[in-house]
Protein backbone atom coordinates (compact mmCIF):
# COMPACT_ATOMS: atom_id res chain seq x y z
CA UNK A 1 0.00 0.00 0.00
CA UNK A 2 1.19 3.63 -0.82
CA UNK A 3 1.51 6.30 1.99
CA UNK A 4 1.06 8.49 -0.28
CA UNK A 5 -2.10 9.00 -2.13
CA UNK A 6 -2.28 7.90 -5.94
CA UNK A 7 -3.30 10.35 -8.71
CA UNK A 8 -7.30 9.42 -9.56
CA UNK A 9 -6.86 9.89 -13.24
CA UNK A 10 -3.22 9.57 -15.24
CA UNK A 11 -3.12 13.41 -16.32
CA UNK A 12 -3.11 14.38 -12.57
CA UNK A 13 0.51 14.75 -11.62
CA UNK A 14 1.75 15.00 -7.95
CA UNK A 15 5.14 16.33 -7.71
CA UNK A 16 7.48 14.83 -5.08
CA UNK A 17 8.22 18.85 -4.20
CA UNK A 18 4.87 21.31 -4.81
CA UNK A 19 1.43 21.47 -5.73
CA UNK A 20 -0.37 18.67 -7.66
CA UNK A 21 -1.38 19.68 -11.23
CA UNK A 22 -3.36 18.47 -14.24
CA UNK A 23 -0.90 18.17 -17.32
CA UNK A 24 -1.79 18.07 -20.81
CA UNK A 25 -0.14 17.00 -24.17
CA UNK A 26 -0.11 19.98 -26.91
CA UNK A 27 1.18 19.43 -30.68
CA UNK A 28 3.29 21.98 -31.66
CA UNK A 29 1.97 21.58 -35.22
CA UNK A 30 -1.94 23.14 -34.73
CA UNK A 31 -1.95 23.41 -30.63
CA UNK A 32 -4.42 21.09 -30.31
CA UNK A 33 -4.30 19.94 -26.47
CA UNK A 34 -5.00 16.27 -25.59
CA UNK A 35 -5.14 14.77 -21.71
CA UNK A 36 -3.12 11.50 -22.83
CA UNK A 37 0.17 10.89 -23.91
CA UNK A 38 0.11 10.09 -27.50
CA UNK A 39 2.24 10.07 -30.35
CA UNK A 40 -0.10 11.14 -33.40
CA UNK A 41 -2.17 14.35 -33.03
CA UNK A 42 -6.04 13.35 -33.69
CA UNK A 43 -6.25 17.27 -34.87
CA UNK A 44 -4.01 17.57 -37.51
CA UNK A 45 -2.13 14.14 -37.58
CA UNK A 46 0.94 15.13 -36.91
CA UNK A 47 3.50 12.57 -35.71
CA UNK A 48 5.70 13.73 -32.79
CA UNK A 49 5.22 16.92 -32.07
CA UNK A 50 3.67 16.56 -28.75
CA UNK A 51 5.18 18.21 -25.54
CA UNK A 52 3.62 18.03 -21.86
CA UNK A 53 2.13 20.83 -20.36
CA UNK A 54 1.04 21.99 -17.15
CA UNK A 55 -2.52 23.07 -17.52
CA UNK A 56 -4.04 26.05 -16.03
CA UNK A 57 -5.84 25.72 -12.84
CA UNK A 58 -8.34 28.61 -13.87
CA UNK A 59 -10.84 28.25 -16.05
CA UNK A 60 -14.90 29.02 -16.91
CA UNK A 61 -17.86 26.51 -16.80
CA UNK A 62 -18.57 25.47 -20.53
CA UNK A 63 -21.64 23.02 -19.48
CA UNK A 64 -23.14 21.07 -16.93
CA UNK A 65 -25.49 18.59 -15.54
CA UNK A 66 -27.39 18.16 -12.12
CA UNK A 67 -26.49 14.52 -11.44
CA UNK A 68 -30.05 12.80 -9.31
CA UNK A 69 -29.76 9.03 -10.31
CA UNK A 70 -26.73 6.79 -10.34
CA UNK A 71 -24.93 4.09 -9.61
CA UNK A 72 -25.32 2.28 -6.39
CA UNK A 73 -22.55 4.58 -3.89
CA UNK A 74 -22.67 7.70 -5.31
CA UNK A 75 -23.80 10.65 -3.31
CA UNK A 76 -26.31 12.76 -5.07
CA UNK A 77 -27.52 15.26 -6.29
CA UNK A 78 -24.16 17.08 -7.45
CA UNK A 79 -22.55 19.40 -10.30
CA UNK A 80 -20.95 17.23 -12.87
CA UNK A 81 -18.83 20.07 -15.28
CA UNK A 82 -17.26 20.63 -18.25
CA UNK A 83 -14.89 23.33 -17.63
CA UNK A 84 -12.54 25.44 -20.37
CA UNK A 85 -9.19 26.30 -18.45
CA UNK A 86 -7.74 29.77 -19.39
CA UNK A 87 -4.79 27.71 -21.66
CA UNK A 88 -7.57 25.97 -24.24
CA UNK A 89 -7.80 22.50 -22.14
CA UNK A 90 -11.65 20.86 -21.52
CA UNK A 91 -11.82 18.66 -18.44
CA UNK A 92 -14.66 17.39 -16.88
CA UNK A 93 -15.27 16.92 -13.51
CA UNK A 94 -17.39 18.02 -10.23
CA UNK A 95 -18.66 21.30 -9.23
CA UNK A 96 -18.27 21.53 -5.61
CA UNK A 97 -18.74 24.19 -2.97
CA UNK A 98 -22.19 25.05 -5.17
CA UNK A 99 -25.73 24.12 -4.15
CA UNK A 100 -27.05 22.23 -6.77
CA UNK A 101 -29.61 24.26 -7.80
CA UNK A 102 -30.35 25.39 -11.46
CA UNK A 103 -30.35 28.99 -10.27
CA UNK A 104 -26.81 28.66 -9.18
CA UNK A 105 -25.01 27.50 -11.82
CA UNK A 106 -24.36 30.06 -14.62
CA UNK A 107 -22.76 29.45 -17.92
CA UNK A 108 -18.74 30.92 -17.82
CA UNK A 109 -18.70 31.31 -14.45
CA UNK A 110 -15.24 31.81 -13.35
CA UNK A 111 -14.04 28.02 -11.77
CA UNK A 112 -11.09 26.94 -10.34
CA UNK A 113 -9.20 23.81 -9.88
CA UNK A 114 -8.97 22.01 -6.42
CA UNK A 115 -7.22 19.34 -5.23
CA UNK A 116 -8.65 16.49 -2.53
CA UNK A 117 -9.49 13.36 -1.14
CA UNK A 118 -11.23 11.28 -4.17
CA UNK A 119 -13.98 11.02 -1.63
CA UNK A 120 -12.54 8.51 0.58
CA UNK A 121 -12.66 5.87 -2.27
CA UNK A 122 -10.22 2.96 -2.17
CA UNK A 123 -8.44 0.78 -4.43
CA UNK A 124 -8.87 -2.76 -3.48
CA UNK A 125 -5.63 -2.82 -2.23
CA UNK A 126 -6.54 -0.24 0.23
CA UNK A 127 -4.64 2.95 -1.38
CA UNK A 128 -6.07 6.51 -0.92
CA UNK A 129 -6.23 8.76 -3.75
CA UNK A 130 -6.21 12.37 -4.36
CA UNK A 131 -8.42 14.00 -7.15
CA UNK A 132 -9.68 17.21 -8.88
CA UNK A 133 -12.41 18.84 -8.65
CA UNK A 134 -14.01 22.69 -9.50
CA UNK A 135 -15.50 25.56 -7.17
CA UNK A 136 -16.31 29.10 -7.88
CA UNK A 137 -13.54 31.39 -8.47
CA UNK A 138 -13.01 34.02 -5.61
CA UNK A 139 -11.67 37.58 -6.05
CA UNK B 1 -24.81 1.45 -60.19
CA UNK B 2 -27.98 0.02 -59.98
CA UNK B 3 -30.93 2.03 -57.50
CA UNK B 4 -31.65 -0.35 -54.09
CA UNK B 5 -35.42 -0.92 -52.61
CA UNK B 6 -36.49 -1.59 -49.75
CA UNK B 7 -39.57 -4.50 -50.64
CA UNK B 8 -40.21 -6.12 -47.33
CA UNK B 9 -39.54 -4.28 -43.93
CA UNK B 10 -40.88 -5.01 -40.64
CA UNK B 11 -40.22 -4.53 -36.60
CA UNK B 12 -41.86 -6.51 -33.68
CA UNK B 13 -43.78 -4.44 -31.64
CA UNK B 14 -41.20 -3.77 -28.96
CA UNK B 15 -41.35 -4.41 -24.91
CA UNK B 16 -39.37 -6.85 -22.40
CA UNK B 17 -39.15 -10.79 -23.48
CA UNK B 18 -36.52 -11.99 -21.17
CA UNK B 19 -37.53 -15.70 -21.78
CA UNK B 20 -36.79 -14.95 -25.69
CA UNK B 21 -32.95 -15.26 -26.76
CA UNK B 22 -31.41 -12.83 -28.95
CA UNK B 23 -31.87 -14.75 -32.18
CA UNK B 24 -35.12 -15.81 -31.24
CA UNK B 25 -35.92 -11.87 -31.38
CA UNK B 26 -34.18 -11.42 -34.46
CA UNK B 27 -35.36 -14.28 -36.18
CA UNK B 28 -39.26 -13.29 -35.53
CA UNK B 29 -38.32 -9.60 -36.82
CA UNK B 30 -36.77 -11.28 -40.26
CA UNK B 31 -39.71 -13.74 -40.72
CA UNK B 32 -41.57 -10.79 -40.54
CA UNK B 33 -39.96 -8.94 -42.94
CA UNK B 34 -39.50 -11.98 -45.49
CA UNK B 35 -43.55 -12.19 -45.40
CA UNK B 36 -43.61 -8.64 -46.10
CA UNK B 37 -42.35 -9.21 -49.45
CA UNK B 38 -43.57 -12.84 -49.91
CA UNK B 39 -40.09 -14.35 -50.11
CA UNK B 40 -38.47 -17.02 -48.46
CA UNK B 41 -34.96 -17.27 -46.21
CA UNK B 42 -34.06 -19.56 -49.56
CA UNK B 43 -33.91 -16.10 -52.01
CA UNK B 44 -31.51 -14.38 -49.43
CA UNK B 45 -28.51 -13.92 -50.92
CA UNK B 46 -26.76 -12.42 -47.63
CA UNK B 47 -27.57 -11.54 -44.15
CA UNK B 48 -26.31 -8.07 -42.22
CA UNK B 49 -26.93 -8.51 -38.82
CA UNK B 50 -26.65 -5.53 -36.18
CA UNK B 51 -26.33 -6.22 -32.73
CA UNK B 52 -24.38 -4.40 -29.89
CA UNK B 53 -24.94 -6.60 -26.36
CA UNK B 54 -23.40 -10.07 -28.12
CA UNK B 55 -21.36 -8.03 -30.43
CA UNK B 56 -19.30 -11.07 -30.63
CA UNK B 57 -21.61 -14.21 -30.51
CA UNK B 58 -22.13 -14.38 -34.06
CA UNK B 59 -25.95 -13.21 -34.15
CA UNK B 60 -26.56 -13.50 -37.48
CA UNK B 61 -25.37 -16.76 -37.94
CA UNK B 62 -27.64 -17.67 -35.09
CA UNK B 63 -30.70 -16.13 -36.22
CA UNK B 64 -30.06 -18.36 -39.32
CA UNK B 65 -30.22 -21.55 -37.30
CA UNK B 66 -33.86 -20.24 -36.34
CA UNK B 67 -35.02 -19.49 -39.53
CA UNK B 68 -32.98 -21.65 -42.38
CA UNK B 69 -29.20 -21.98 -42.16
CA UNK B 70 -28.78 -21.78 -46.04
CA UNK B 71 -24.94 -21.32 -45.64
CA UNK B 72 -25.07 -17.59 -47.23
CA UNK B 73 -22.77 -14.65 -46.16
CA UNK B 74 -23.34 -13.72 -42.88
CA UNK B 75 -21.56 -10.42 -41.80
CA UNK B 76 -22.41 -9.10 -38.27
CA UNK B 77 -21.88 -5.67 -37.01
CA UNK B 78 -21.76 -3.15 -33.59
CA UNK B 79 -21.37 0.71 -34.20
CA UNK B 80 -22.74 1.67 -30.96
CA UNK B 81 -26.44 3.10 -31.37
CA UNK B 82 -25.91 2.68 -35.17
CA UNK B 83 -25.45 -0.62 -35.06
CA UNK B 84 -28.60 -1.18 -37.05
CA UNK B 85 -28.58 1.63 -39.53
CA UNK B 86 -25.17 -0.14 -40.13
CA UNK B 87 -26.04 -3.21 -41.07
CA UNK B 88 -28.77 -1.80 -43.43
CA UNK B 89 -26.07 0.57 -44.72
CA UNK B 90 -23.57 -2.55 -45.35
CA UNK B 91 -26.89 -4.46 -47.37
CA UNK B 92 -27.84 -1.76 -49.02
CA UNK B 93 -24.05 -1.18 -50.21
CA UNK B 94 -23.90 -4.47 -51.50
CA UNK B 95 -26.83 -4.44 -53.38
CA UNK B 96 -25.50 -1.12 -55.10
CA UNK B 97 -22.21 -2.60 -55.68
CA UNK B 98 -24.23 -5.63 -57.48
CA UNK B 99 -22.82 -8.26 -55.09
CA UNK B 100 -25.99 -9.44 -54.18
CA UNK B 101 -29.44 -8.76 -55.74
CA UNK B 102 -31.60 -9.75 -52.84
CA UNK B 103 -30.28 -9.32 -49.13
CA UNK B 104 -31.71 -9.07 -45.61
CA UNK B 105 -30.74 -6.95 -42.71
CA UNK B 106 -31.82 -7.58 -39.35
CA UNK B 107 -30.95 -5.61 -35.94
CA UNK B 108 -31.79 -7.06 -32.80
CA UNK B 109 -31.12 -6.07 -29.28
CA UNK B 110 -32.12 -7.36 -25.54
CA UNK B 111 -31.33 -4.15 -22.87
CA UNK B 112 -30.77 -4.73 -19.53
CA UNK B 113 -33.14 -1.78 -17.14
CA UNK B 114 -31.20 0.82 -15.61
CA UNK B 115 -27.86 3.62 -16.19
CA UNK B 116 -26.28 2.84 -19.43
CA UNK B 117 -22.87 4.45 -19.62
CA UNK B 118 -20.55 5.93 -16.66
CA UNK B 119 -18.79 2.70 -16.28
CA UNK B 120 -15.83 1.94 -14.06
CA UNK B 121 -12.82 3.65 -15.22
CA UNK B 122 -8.87 2.16 -15.72
CA UNK B 123 -7.34 3.54 -12.44
CA UNK B 124 -8.24 1.48 -9.12
CA UNK B 125 -11.40 3.55 -7.80
CA UNK B 126 -14.49 4.21 -9.91
CA UNK B 127 -14.96 7.17 -11.42
CA UNK B 128 -18.74 7.83 -11.64
CA UNK B 129 -19.68 11.20 -9.10
CA UNK B 130 -16.04 12.12 -8.91
CA UNK B 131 -14.56 12.99 -11.93
CA UNK B 132 -18.44 14.25 -13.35
CA UNK B 133 -20.76 12.20 -14.69
CA UNK B 134 -20.31 9.67 -17.81
CA UNK B 135 -24.19 7.70 -17.67
CA UNK B 136 -25.86 8.71 -20.91
CA UNK B 137 -28.55 10.99 -19.34
CA UNK B 138 -25.82 12.97 -18.39
CA UNK B 139 -23.70 13.16 -21.13
CA UNK B 140 -26.85 14.19 -23.24
CA UNK B 141 -27.99 16.69 -20.67
CA UNK B 142 -24.69 18.54 -21.07
CA UNK B 143 -25.26 18.48 -24.82
CA UNK B 144 -28.40 20.00 -24.17
CA UNK B 145 -27.26 22.94 -21.74
CA UNK B 146 -24.85 23.79 -25.04
CA UNK B 147 -27.65 24.29 -26.69
CA UNK B 148 -29.57 26.01 -23.88
CA UNK B 149 -26.14 28.53 -23.78
CA UNK B 150 -25.69 29.13 -27.32
CA UNK B 151 -29.96 29.72 -27.73
CA UNK B 152 -31.30 29.88 -24.24
CA UNK B 153 -33.22 26.88 -24.78
CA UNK B 154 -35.52 25.99 -21.61
CA UNK B 155 -35.91 22.89 -19.61
CA UNK B 156 -39.62 23.57 -20.65
CA UNK B 157 -38.84 23.49 -24.24
CA UNK B 158 -36.94 20.48 -23.64
CA UNK B 159 -39.34 18.68 -22.03
CA UNK B 160 -42.22 19.67 -24.73
CA UNK B 161 -40.23 16.77 -27.00
CA UNK B 162 -41.23 14.22 -25.05
CA UNK B 163 -44.84 15.16 -24.82
CA UNK B 164 -45.06 15.42 -28.43
CA UNK B 165 -43.24 11.79 -28.56
CA UNK B 166 -45.08 10.35 -26.42
CA UNK B 167 -48.97 11.20 -27.88
CA UNK B 168 -47.46 10.30 -31.01
CA UNK B 169 -46.86 6.75 -29.03
CA UNK B 170 -50.30 6.43 -28.53
CA UNK B 171 -51.38 5.92 -32.34
CA UNK B 172 -48.55 3.55 -32.81
CA UNK B 173 -49.38 -0.39 -31.36
CA UNK B 174 -45.55 -1.44 -31.98
CA UNK B 175 -44.61 1.28 -29.30
CA UNK B 176 -43.60 0.41 -25.71
CA UNK B 177 -45.77 2.67 -24.52
CA UNK B 178 -48.83 4.37 -25.39
CA UNK B 179 -49.85 6.95 -23.36
CA UNK B 180 -50.45 10.61 -22.52
CA UNK B 181 -47.42 12.32 -20.63
CA UNK B 182 -48.73 16.04 -20.30
CA UNK B 183 -45.72 18.64 -19.91
CA UNK B 184 -46.39 18.97 -15.80
CA UNK B 185 -46.27 15.54 -16.22
CA UNK B 186 -42.71 15.15 -17.56
CA UNK B 187 -41.44 17.94 -15.83
CA UNK B 188 -42.35 16.49 -12.49
CA UNK B 189 -40.89 13.09 -13.42
CA UNK B 190 -38.12 12.03 -11.04
CA UNK B 191 -35.63 14.04 -12.30
CA UNK B 192 -32.24 12.14 -13.56
CA UNK B 193 -29.58 14.49 -14.92
CA UNK B 194 -30.85 17.71 -15.33
CA UNK B 195 -32.57 18.61 -17.41
CA UNK B 196 -33.44 14.97 -18.45
CA UNK B 197 -36.14 13.54 -16.50
CA UNK B 198 -37.00 10.32 -16.11
CA UNK B 199 -39.77 10.48 -19.10
CA UNK B 200 -37.02 12.67 -20.87
CA UNK B 201 -34.61 9.39 -21.12
CA UNK B 202 -35.43 6.58 -24.22
CA UNK B 203 -36.73 3.61 -22.91
CA UNK B 204 -34.60 0.34 -22.87
CA UNK B 205 -36.52 -2.23 -24.36
CA UNK B 206 -35.88 -5.36 -26.13
CA UNK B 207 -36.67 -5.62 -29.71
CA UNK B 208 -35.91 -6.45 -33.42
CA UNK B 209 -36.48 -4.69 -37.29
CA UNK B 210 -35.38 -6.38 -40.35
CA UNK B 211 -35.33 -5.16 -44.16
CA UNK B 212 -35.03 -7.02 -47.17
CA UNK B 213 -33.23 -4.96 -50.04
CA UNK B 214 -33.46 -5.67 -53.95
CA UNK B 215 -31.62 -4.30 -56.77
CA UNK B 216 -34.44 -2.46 -59.25
CA UNK B 217 -34.13 -5.44 -61.37
CA UNK B 218 -34.76 -8.10 -59.06
CA UNK B 219 -37.49 -5.80 -57.36
CA UNK B 220 -39.03 -5.26 -61.00
CA UNK B 221 -38.97 -9.39 -61.55
CA UNK B 222 -40.41 -10.52 -58.33
CA UNK B 223 -43.45 -7.43 -59.04
CA UNK B 224 -42.89 -6.00 -55.71
CA UNK B 225 -42.04 -3.06 -57.13
CA UNK B 226 -45.71 -1.48 -55.84
CA UNK B 227 -44.69 -1.21 -52.57
CA UNK B 228 -41.32 -0.75 -52.22
CA UNK B 229 -39.20 2.16 -51.38
CA UNK B 230 -36.31 3.78 -53.24
CA UNK B 231 -33.22 4.21 -50.94
CA UNK B 232 -32.34 7.51 -52.17
CA UNK B 233 -29.58 8.19 -49.67
CA UNK B 234 -27.49 6.36 -47.26
CA UNK B 235 -24.54 8.05 -45.31
CA UNK B 236 -22.14 6.93 -42.31
CA UNK B 237 -20.03 9.40 -41.03
CA UNK B 238 -17.75 9.35 -37.75
CA UNK B 239 -16.93 12.76 -35.32
CA UNK B 240 -14.34 15.13 -36.79
CA UNK B 241 -12.03 15.93 -34.07
CA UNK B 242 -13.76 19.29 -31.64
CA UNK B 243 -11.74 20.84 -29.22
CA UNK B 244 -14.12 19.53 -26.02
CA UNK B 245 -13.64 15.70 -27.59
CA UNK B 246 -12.24 14.31 -24.53
CA UNK B 247 -14.88 15.15 -22.06
CA UNK B 248 -17.80 15.99 -24.20
CA UNK B 249 -18.79 13.65 -26.75
CA UNK B 250 -19.75 15.30 -30.34
CA UNK B 251 -23.23 14.49 -31.76
CA UNK B 252 -23.18 17.28 -33.61
CA UNK B 253 -20.52 17.66 -36.27
CA UNK B 254 -21.03 14.17 -37.32
CA UNK B 255 -25.02 14.53 -37.93
CA UNK B 256 -24.32 17.72 -39.52
CA UNK B 257 -21.64 16.28 -42.04
CA UNK B 258 -24.43 13.12 -42.74
CA UNK B 259 -26.96 14.92 -43.57
CA UNK B 260 -25.19 17.45 -45.75
CA UNK B 261 -24.01 14.70 -47.81
CA UNK B 262 -27.48 12.54 -47.83
CA UNK B 263 -28.96 15.75 -48.79
CA UNK B 264 -26.13 15.98 -51.48
CA UNK B 265 -26.76 12.34 -52.58
CA UNK B 266 -30.64 12.67 -52.63
CA UNK B 267 -30.14 15.65 -54.68
CA UNK B 268 -32.91 16.98 -52.16
CA UNK B 269 -33.16 19.49 -49.28
CA UNK B 270 -34.70 19.71 -46.18
CA UNK B 271 -37.77 21.36 -47.03
CA UNK B 272 -38.05 18.47 -49.59
CA UNK B 273 -38.72 16.18 -46.46
CA UNK B 274 -42.34 15.21 -45.48
CA UNK B 275 -41.14 13.14 -42.00
CA UNK B 276 -38.36 12.87 -39.88
CA UNK B 277 -37.36 9.94 -37.25
CA UNK B 278 -34.42 11.13 -35.41
CA UNK B 279 -31.90 9.84 -32.64
CA UNK B 280 -34.15 11.10 -29.71
CA UNK B 281 -32.07 8.95 -27.40
CA UNK B 282 -32.81 11.93 -24.59
CA UNK B 283 -35.67 15.00 -24.98
CA UNK B 284 -32.35 17.03 -25.13
CA UNK B 285 -30.91 15.12 -28.02
CA UNK B 286 -33.98 16.04 -30.59
CA UNK B 287 -33.84 19.47 -30.03
CA UNK B 288 -30.19 19.57 -31.45
CA UNK B 289 -31.06 17.67 -34.32
CA UNK B 290 -33.40 19.88 -35.74
CA UNK B 291 -30.59 22.06 -36.46
CA UNK B 292 -28.32 19.68 -37.32
CA UNK B 293 -30.57 18.03 -39.85
CA UNK B 294 -31.41 21.48 -41.33
CA UNK B 295 -35.21 21.29 -40.28
CA UNK B 296 -35.08 25.25 -39.02
CA UNK B 297 -32.05 27.55 -38.87
CA UNK B 298 -29.31 27.16 -36.21
CA UNK B 299 -31.15 28.79 -32.86
CA UNK B 300 -34.89 28.26 -33.92
CA UNK B 301 -35.28 24.36 -32.55
CA UNK B 302 -37.38 25.73 -29.34
CA UNK B 303 -39.22 28.16 -31.56
CA UNK B 304 -39.71 24.76 -33.74
CA UNK B 305 -40.82 22.63 -30.32
CA UNK B 306 -43.07 25.69 -29.26
CA UNK B 307 -44.81 26.37 -32.05
CA UNK B 308 -45.72 22.39 -32.74
CA UNK B 309 -43.82 22.68 -36.39
CA UNK B 310 -42.72 19.00 -35.40
CA UNK B 311 -46.12 17.51 -34.59
CA UNK B 312 -47.79 14.98 -36.52
CA UNK B 313 -49.55 17.61 -39.25
CA UNK B 314 -47.05 20.22 -38.66
CA UNK B 315 -44.59 21.09 -41.22
CA UNK B 316 -42.04 18.59 -40.34
CA UNK B 317 -43.15 16.04 -38.54
CA UNK B 318 -40.39 14.50 -36.67
CA UNK B 319 -40.82 10.98 -34.21
CA UNK B 320 -44.36 10.30 -35.22
CA UNK B 321 -43.34 7.02 -34.07
CA UNK B 322 -42.79 8.15 -30.54
CA UNK B 323 -39.20 7.78 -30.91
CA UNK B 324 -37.04 6.24 -28.92
CA UNK B 325 -38.72 7.98 -25.56
CA UNK B 326 -42.12 6.08 -26.17
CA UNK B 327 -41.50 3.51 -29.20
CA UNK B 328 -38.02 2.36 -27.25
CA UNK B 329 -34.67 2.25 -27.73
CA UNK B 330 -33.03 -1.54 -28.17
CA UNK B 331 -30.29 -0.29 -29.66
CA UNK B 332 -29.20 -2.44 -31.88
CA UNK B 333 -32.51 -2.41 -33.90
CA UNK B 334 -33.23 0.99 -33.45
CA UNK B 335 -31.39 2.02 -36.81
CA UNK B 336 -34.24 -0.71 -38.86
CA UNK B 337 -37.02 0.54 -37.16
CA UNK B 338 -36.47 4.14 -38.01
CA UNK B 339 -36.32 2.99 -41.64
CA UNK B 340 -39.59 0.53 -40.73
CA UNK B 341 -41.18 3.58 -39.38
CA UNK B 342 -40.11 5.81 -42.35
CA UNK B 343 -41.32 3.74 -45.44
CA UNK B 344 -44.56 2.36 -43.81
CA UNK B 345 -45.52 6.24 -44.14
CA UNK B 346 -44.29 6.16 -47.88
CA UNK B 347 -46.22 2.96 -48.19
CA UNK B 348 -49.12 5.04 -46.69
CA UNK B 349 -49.82 2.08 -44.46
CA UNK B 350 -49.26 3.74 -41.21
CA UNK B 351 -53.32 3.87 -39.82
CA UNK B 352 -53.97 6.59 -37.12
CA UNK B 353 -50.44 8.52 -37.30
CA UNK B 354 -49.89 8.57 -41.34
CA UNK B 355 -48.31 12.03 -41.98
CA UNK B 356 -50.64 12.20 -45.57
CA UNK B 357 -48.85 12.24 -48.90
CA UNK B 358 -45.54 11.11 -47.49
CA UNK B 359 -43.08 11.36 -50.43
CA UNK B 360 -39.73 11.91 -49.01
CA UNK B 361 -38.22 10.70 -45.35
CA UNK B 362 -35.59 11.14 -43.57
CA UNK B 363 -33.97 8.54 -40.69
CA UNK B 364 -30.63 9.57 -38.37
CA UNK B 365 -29.24 7.50 -35.99
CA UNK B 366 -26.46 8.34 -33.40
CA UNK B 367 -24.06 6.22 -31.22
CA UNK B 368 -21.83 7.69 -28.90
CA UNK B 369 -18.11 7.03 -29.78
CA UNK B 370 -19.40 8.38 -32.60
CA UNK B 371 -21.17 6.68 -35.54
CA UNK B 372 -24.15 8.62 -37.65
CA UNK B 373 -26.29 6.83 -39.96
CA UNK B 374 -28.90 8.85 -42.18
CA UNK B 375 -30.61 7.31 -44.83
CA UNK B 376 -33.37 9.07 -46.77
CA UNK B 377 -36.35 7.04 -48.70
CA UNK B 378 -38.63 7.72 -51.28
CA UNK B 379 -42.21 6.38 -52.31
CA UNK B 380 -41.97 4.80 -55.82
CA UNK B 381 -45.80 4.01 -56.78
ZN1 LIG C 1 -1.85 18.92 -34.19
Amino acid sequence: MSTKPLPAVAYLKIPDEGDPYLEGHRCDACGAIFLDARRVCAKCGARDRMHATRLSNTGTLYSWSIVYRSFPGVEVPYISAVVDLDDGATVKGNLINVEPDPANIAFDMPVEVTYGDALGRRDRDGNAYLSYFFQPRTG
Amino acid sequence: MTDAYIVGVDMIKFGRFPEKSVPQLGAEAALLALDDCGLTIQDMQALYCGNLGQASAMVGQRILQQIGQTGIPVVNCANACATGATAFREAWASVKAELYDLVLAVGVEQMGRGLLGGGAGRSGIPREGLLGSGTMPSVFAEAGMEHSRKHGTTFEQFAKVSVKNHHHATMNPKAMYQIETPLETVMNSEMISYPNTKLMCSVNVDGSAAAVIASERKARELGLMDRAVKVRASVLTSDPWQERDLVMPDVNTCTRTAAAAAYEMAGAGPDDIDLVELHDCFATAEILHYENLGLCADGEAGRLIDEGEVELGGRIPVNVSGGLLSKGHPLGATGIANIYEVSTHLRGEAGKRQVEGARLGMTHVIGLGSACGIHILERVA
